[in-house]
């Protein structure tokens, strides 16, 4: 069997159209869309048609999308865009956030910013009460993923907004996991910024937008320029955008036949390791997550080491513990969860993508338990548990 | 990042598993921050360690470490095998990545734990300091 790729929340195959609309954007069309000459202005063109597009699928305007080098830069522009500009007050986040918004918040509280970490339930979804509890008058922004890289616990984004508002602050979601494999409109969202990145639904690396609602007063982390009406200055890479612009088109058209699809094959997954393998936690949301991912923590075994096993067998996965991620501590999202750390340090992500097939994820079931099997062998906790 | 050597000791590791009525159990670790070896040995004349065996809950490099220390001190005295230290072990994996470094530290600890507990059981008390002259340890990261 060919190598199966299980590991789409990390990052995905270019789709081979979007490959074929960005190849002449390299070395034929290569102009720069700041020049008033032809090829300049086939450059521009062609990034405002990848701006059109973008703007359409989330339902904003095209002059709310910034153009950024990834979700990462979408997220701190976020963050120090809206803040950097104003006094010190108080930031929310939830515990959960992906690195981009929790760095970026505690670089903020470095500079004098009060971070306030709102905690997760046992699913991963933000504590409501906590969440209401955690504002204060000088609270300026919050910032909640709309779905978690690591669990895939999709938020109540909408009703979270609706509340920051309600006590005067801005709202910020990281949709990076979102775009592409749920449907995603930020005035039903109603977010003031959004964040999103190419490389998960199968464009090019390197490129994200951030949504930035009209009113928003941003200050750029880059000068230069001018370029994203002064907000992201920097001559547009323009392959790598027209890529996410037709990526997303493509992802949107093809969700209504893959999200249902998708959500069959990780319920078949969720389902066959639970059956299969004994003491498997099931991680995130049992419902409302996103519907490739599949995400649990194998009790007695150490991530990478699982990881490892399953990549000699031809599957790709993920691994939260921390031995995989080269730190000290396993995942602080799935320990956020309330999962003890031992546990925690046998995480195990399965994300699913469109290329996937229920073949694949028959395979893997009967892959998964003999290897489990193994390492627990192998394991000195297993004997004694 | 890791060698093929590391690589191939961790998908067929040997000497995995416990040794029955061993003269020295050692068990190193903790599950919270998600590495665990043990080692037994079996140890015959002259202080020969005769056979040794692993259980490790950890990482890749964590089970290739003690895959490969295991067959680094069998037929070894104990003076000598406890002269065997993490860095050695590394090295003779080709290298290990920097951060997978203090994962390498348990096995040679394990063992060390378990001559200590050979000695200790054989009313040997006086000699574990002489035997157990520290090797070289890896550098541990501060927040470990």
């Amino acid at each position: 069997m060919k190598p199966v790729y299980f590991d789409h929340a990390a990052t995905t195959p270019v789709d081979p159209r979007v490959f074929e609309a960005m190849t002449p954007f390299f070395c034929e069309r290569f102009g720069n869309p700041s020049e008033p000459h032809r090829l300049g202005r086939e450059a521009r063109s062609a990034v405002d048609e990848a701006r059109a597009r973008v703007a359409a699928l989330l339902g904003a305007g095209e002059n709310e999308i910034v153009f950024t080098a990834g979700g990462t830069e979408a997220d701190n522009l976020a963050l120090f865009g809206s803040l950097a500009r104003l006094q010190p007050g108080h930031l929310v986040v939830s515990a959960v956030e992906h690195p981009a918004v929790m760095e970026a918040a505690r670089a903020l509280n470095g500079r004098g910013w009060d971070v306030d970490y709102v905690p997760v339930d046992g699913d991963g979804v933000v504590d409501r009460e906590a969440y209401r509890a955690a504002f204060r008058d000088d609270t300026r922004l919050v910032s909640v993923m709309t779905a978690n890289n690591v669990v895939g616990t999709v938020q109540p984004v909408a009703e979270l907004a609706r509340i920051a508002h309600q006590k005067g602050a801005l709202f910020h979601t990281d949709a990076v996991q979102a775009v592409g494999s749920l449907p995603v409109d930020v005035d039903e969202l109603g977010v003031d910024m959004l964040s999103l990145s190419g490389h998960k639904l199968h464009g090019p690396k390197g490129v994200g937008a951030l949504y930035v609602r009209r009113g928003t007063r941003l200050q750029p982390l880059l000068h230069g320029g001018g370029q994203e009406r002064r907000l992201r200055s920097g001559t547009e890479n323009v392959p790598g955008i027209v890529g996410l612009g037709v990526a997303m088109t493509l992802a949107c058209e093809a969700m209504p036949e893959v999200r249902p699809r998708l959500e069959r094959l990780r319920d078949r997954l969720v389902a066959g390791v639970l059956a299969r393998v004994p003491e498997v936690i099931l991680l995130g949301h049992p419902t409302d997550r996103l519907p490739g991912n599949a995400a649990f923590a194998v009790r007695y075994v150490e991530g990478e080491s699982l990881l490892l096993r399953l990549d000699a067998r031809g599957f790709t996965v993920s691994s939260g513990s921390a031995c995989a991620a080269g730190s000290d501590e396993p995942s602080p999202v799935v320990q956020a969860l309330g999962v003890r750390p031992e546990d925690a340090h046998g995480s195990l992500r399965v994300s699913l993508g469109r290329e996937n097939t229920e073949e694949e994820v028959d395979a893997f079931l009967d892959a998964l338990p003999p290897i489990v099997d193994e390492l627990r062998r192998m394991s000195p906790l297993y004997a004694k548990r | 990042m890791y060698t093929d050597l590391v690589l191939d000791h961790f998908t067929n590791p040997r000497n995995v598993g416990e040794i029955e009525e061993a003269d020295g159990v050692g068990e190193v670790g903790n599950p919270v921050c998600g590495d665990v070896t043990r080692i037994s040995i079996a140890v015959g004349e002259g202080d020969v360690i005769t056979d040794v065996k692993f259980k490790t809950f950890g990482c890749g490099a964590a089970v290739a470490t003690s895959s490969m220390l295991t067959e680094m001190v069998v037929g070894k005295s104990l003076r000598e095998a406890a002269d065997v230290s993490n860095v050695a072990v590394a090295e003779a994996l080709g290298g290990l990545p920097p951060k997978k470094m203090h994962c390498s530290n348990l096995a040679a600890d394990a063992l060390q734990a378990a001559i200590r507990d050979y000695l200790l059981r054989s009313g040997r008390e006086a000699e574990i300091d002489e035997i157990l002259a520290s090797p070289p340890k890896a550098p541990e990261p501060s927040s470990h």
